[in-house]
């Protein structure tokens, strides 16, 4: 799984960043009024509760204020007005790769996707603007009752599951873009793992934007019943527009007595992308979720994936690399809320910033009242490569009563001259001797990622680095 | 007066300030009253008890009702150990002994020192920005300052012993505005104390500013002990300026009020300076303690060093909010910030927001925020040779402390603050 796979993962910028002309067959046009989610509802053929659901989604998206408070201003450059919705060729995901319309399996192809599945992922759907453009599932986990579908299929087909999870775990207004995602979602997936079912290999979804001007809006709910175990991986690129685009995904996991879900991204938007992401699970009892997030590329991502521990003894992880290159800003953290005694948490965030990047950690721990033996360990780690590189840490943590331990570190560094010098000594270029550094700075996260995503990592961190010496 | 009308412009004692000084504070009252209450989503407002700071029912201070007993409370230490002292009560000074200053050192009224060395007194009188978040009550504070102490040490003078300032707030529901203006020239040193007391149990409201400005090479330990009633609600608002290989130290022991809002503020502003901010906070009651914290760097291979211990009993809270900035220019900066809880209660709270902008590279940073309990080993320890645990726990906040007060690097004044701080804590 070394060499020969690295083409395949379609994390490599240069690999996605291409687009084609579409034709739409469906398109909600550019702004956003109440006819337009009625325009979306009509062409997905939503029930009434998911009507009245985007409804109250988009009466709380305009009355929430930006959040510019305490976030950047360059939020404010997002025109709402000039962005289109919905975009799509036609609801109902095809089955197999042949079903697939060809321009689409074209821009696939290019990301390479069909050649993972071929290879072990338990199920792959891929996300073309606003619908699932191809899902399948691999029999063997289809027979153990798992549930791999879009979040249209997913809401129409097993509403019994998924309405009792949906919105629960992000409320629509929780915030300004969670209730945007509320009023215009669409595609994302829906997994349900049935109790004790473990799915040994992961589940695997790739997001791609090819419209210019375009707002891609997917909503995620897995649930992983008692004792199940899940993990899922999703993919995101899109190519270089000249004006900006949007992202805006809402991602609520769900899991149970004793579950296991692992939800690994790896990011890589174009420079033109705002990606503002809200990401939570909720754990039960001895449950464990744990967000691997890497975010490199976009033009301000804000994502701060929360672990919500309900039940005695359940883990939250967040392990997250964030890497923004030149003019981009990488605002990403965590969030973790205690809601049981024992419960643990661990949150490990190294962030690089090259050239005029920025990456912030914006952290939460709460601790409320009467809770014993709830821990949280925070570090953070920040590496500054050039002189006008930027980087900013503003956890906030509140701890209620005693019995309980937390703890938070920051460190930002550079690499230093002597580490630069004594590669230069043995032979590696300035620039290589930078990339080596940069990898060991980011290793020991990056050994937890999957080993295909892992190696693309690597490169990905040495693509950027280039050029960035002297 | 209330805190809606105007103040002490129109009140009769502006007759002791220049001219050009009224007009500042005409102005300020507008600002004051041109600013709006904080809100919840102001940041530098995030968590705090905004009900906490509705400051509408304070009255100014009347006359003081036995200036003469507030003078003889006021000796902590014995005159002989002190190179100056001051004594005000109800921003009127009552008592001033000076006969220990070296030549050429000043210590003045600060309206004495606005007529007569108005260019000093310009260049460093409250001239930074507030920016913590309470630039509202900075406002009332310039507005309504009557009087305040004003030290300069000038070029080259060193002041071995202490100089003590108390401020004292006597009368029901009485406002003060206690205000400190240290300048230090190149190469001068002064330890000095602020001490804010009450002289009964009863509420108040307190505004106070210090500003510590040194010049090069300057070497300056402040000390703010505030024993305030469990009653006061009380304003802190610090900014020092700190010039190339200058030295500050400055601690603030928060021993009593009901609300206190502390905003410290360090601007490194030569190469190789230095800040060290350090904070003692014992927390009881329904004590609230909240403190935002600035170490912003401008110019190469300074040091900023905080360290701030809260132990948090019964239902108190504290906030902490720290922000380390290093700007663009900054190189080879060294930054540490930290902020320890020890949790006492299960009513307590603690909230933590250790923040970092780095713009510059080559920099050493580091913040940590920890909140944890009692060390049940050390607890153990201590009374498996028979001391209670009620006093093992207080040596082990005793000693909590006494880490902070160590970081003075300065054993008269260590000892001195270690006695009241004992005091505090009922050893």
């Amino acid at each position: 799984m070394s060499t020969e796979t690295k083409p395949d993962i379609g994390i490599d910028r240069s690999v996605g960043d291409f687009r084609y002309e579409m034709d739409y067959a469906y398109d909600a046009g550019v702004g956003l009024t109440e006819a337009t989610i009625d325009y979306i509802s009509d062409v997905k053929g939503d029930p009434d509760w998911v009507r009245a659901f985007r409804k109250e989604g988009y009466r709380k998206f305009l009355e929430k204020p930006m959040p510019t408070n305490w976030a950047t201003k360059d939020l404010d450059n997002i025109v709402f007005e000039n962005i289109r919705y919905y975009l799509s060729q036609g609801q109902v995901p095809k089955r197999t790769w042949d079903e697939v319309p060809d321009d689409i399996k074209k821009t696939f192809e290019r990301l390479g996707i069909p050649e993972q599945e071929r290879k072990f992922l338990a199920g792959v759907e891929a996300q073309f603007d606003s619908e699932a453009a191809y899902s399948n599932i691999k029999a063997a986990v289809g027979e153990q009752g798992v549930i791999f579908v879009g979040s249209t299929e997913g809401l129409k087909e097993h509403p019994e599951i998924f309405k009792k999870w949906f919105g629960k775990v992000i409320p629509s207004g929780d915030n300004k873009f969670s209730a945007l995602n509320s009023a215009v979602f669409s595609g994302g997936s829906f997994i349900y793992v049935p109790p004790g079912v473990k799915v040994k290999h992961p589940l695997q979804a790739y997001f791609r934007i090819n419209a210019q001007n375009f707002g891609q809006f997917e909503r995620t709910l897995i649930i992983a019943d008692e004792g199940a175990e899940v993990m899922y991986m999703e993919g995101c690129t899109a190519p270089k527009f000249e004006t900006a685009t949007l992202h805006s995904a809402v991602v609520e996991l769900v899991a149970m007595k004793g579950a296991k879900i692992q939800y690994i991204t790896v990011q890589n938007w174009s420079s033109n992308v705002f990606n503002l992401v809200t990401k939570r699970g909720l754990a039960h009892e001895d449950a464990e979720i744990k967000w691997i997030d890497c975010n490199i590329g976009s033009r301000l991502t804000m994502k701060y994936p929360g672990v919500v521990m309900k039940g005695k003894g359940a883990r939250g992880e967040v392990v997250s690399i964030a890497l923004a290159g030149d003019g981009q800003h990488q605002d990403t953290g965590a969030k973790m809320i205690h809601a049981a005694d024992n419960t643990t948490s661990n949150i490990i965030s190294k962030s690089i910033s090259l050239g005029t990047g920025r990456a912030t950690y914006r952290g939460m721990v709460h601790v409320p009242k009467h809770l014993k033996g709830c821990k949280n360990n925070t570090e953070c780690d920040a590496l500054l490569i050039n002189t006008n590189s930027r980087t900013d840490t503003y956890p906030a943590i509140s701890v209620r009563g005693q019995g309980n331990a937390v703890q938070h570190e920051a460190s930002v560094s550079q690499i230093s001259a002597e580490q630069i010098f004594y590669m230069q000594q043995r032979g590696l270029s300035e620039a290589a001797a930078m990339s080596l550094a940069v990898n060991g700075f980011v290793n020991d996260l990056v050994q937890q990622f999957p080993m295909e995503y892992s190696v693309e990592l690597k490169r990905l961190i040495d693509l950027e680095m280039e050029g960035s010496v002297g | 007066m209330s805190i809606t009308t105007a103040p002490s412009v129109e009140s009769g004692n502006s007759s002791n300030w220049p001219e050009w000084f009224r007009q500042d504070q005409r102005k300020a009252w507008d600002l004051f009253q041109s600013l709006g209450q904080p809100k919840r989503t102001d940041e530098p407002w995030r968590f705090a008890n905004l009900k906490a700071i509705e400051i509408g029912g304070f009255q100014a201070a009347a006359g003081v009702r036995d200036a003469a007993s507030l003078v003889a409370g006021s000796t902590a230490h014995a005159d002989g150990d002190l190179a100056a002292k001051l004594v005000f009560a109800n921003d009127t000074l009552i008592h001033t002994d000076v006969k220990g200053l070296p030549s050429g050192v000043l210590l003045l009224p600060l309206e004495q020192a606005a007529k007569e060395h108005e260019e000093l007194f310009r260049k460093c009188f409250m001239t930074s920005e507030v920016r913590l978040g309470s630039k509202k009550f900075a406002a009332l504070h310039r507005a309504s300052l009557r009087t305040g102490a004003f030290v300069h040490v000038p070029k080259g003078v060193v002041i071995e012993k202490p100089i003590e300032i108390w401020h004292w707030v006597d009368g029901e529901n009485a406002t003060v505005f206690p205000h400190t203006l240290i300048v230090l020239g190149e190469s001068a040193s002064a330890t000095v104390i602020d001490r804010f007391v009450s002289a009964h149990d009863e509420s108040s409201l307190a505004i106070a500013v210090n500003d510590l400005t040194l010049g090069k090479n300057a070497r300056l330990h402040y000390v703010g002990v505030q024993e305030w009633s469990d009653k006061a609600t009380a304003f802190h608002i610090n900014a020092t300026e700190v010039e190339r290989d200058a030295n500050s130290t400055a601690l603030q022991m928060n021993l009593g009020g009901a609300y206190v809002r502390g905003e410290s503020d360090s601007h490194l502003l030569g190469e190789g300076s230095r800040s060290v901010m350090l904070s003692i906070n014992p927390a009881s009651g329904s004590r609230e303690i909240d403190q935002r914290t600035f170490q912003d760097h401008f110019a190469p291979r300074a040091t900023s060093d905080l360290l701030y211990h809260n132990a948090l009993a019964d239902s108190s809270r504290t906030i902490f909010a720290g922000l380390i900035k290093v700007e663009e220019a900054a190189h080879e900066t060294d930054a540490y910030q930290k902020v320890r809880n020890l949790m006492l209660s299960d009513e307590a709270e603690a909230n933590s927001m250790p923040g970092l902008e780095i713009l510059a590279d080559n920099v050493r940073c580091t913040h940590g925020a920890t909140s944890g309990e009692l060390n049940e080993d050390e607890l153990f320890y201590m009374m498996a040779r028979g001391i209670p645990s009620k006093q093992a726990a207080q040596l082990i906040v005793r000693g909590f402390f006494g880490t902070v007060l160590e970081r003075l690097e300065n054993e008269d004044l260590q000892a001195h603050l270690g006695e009241i701080l004992d005091r505090k804590l009922g050893f």
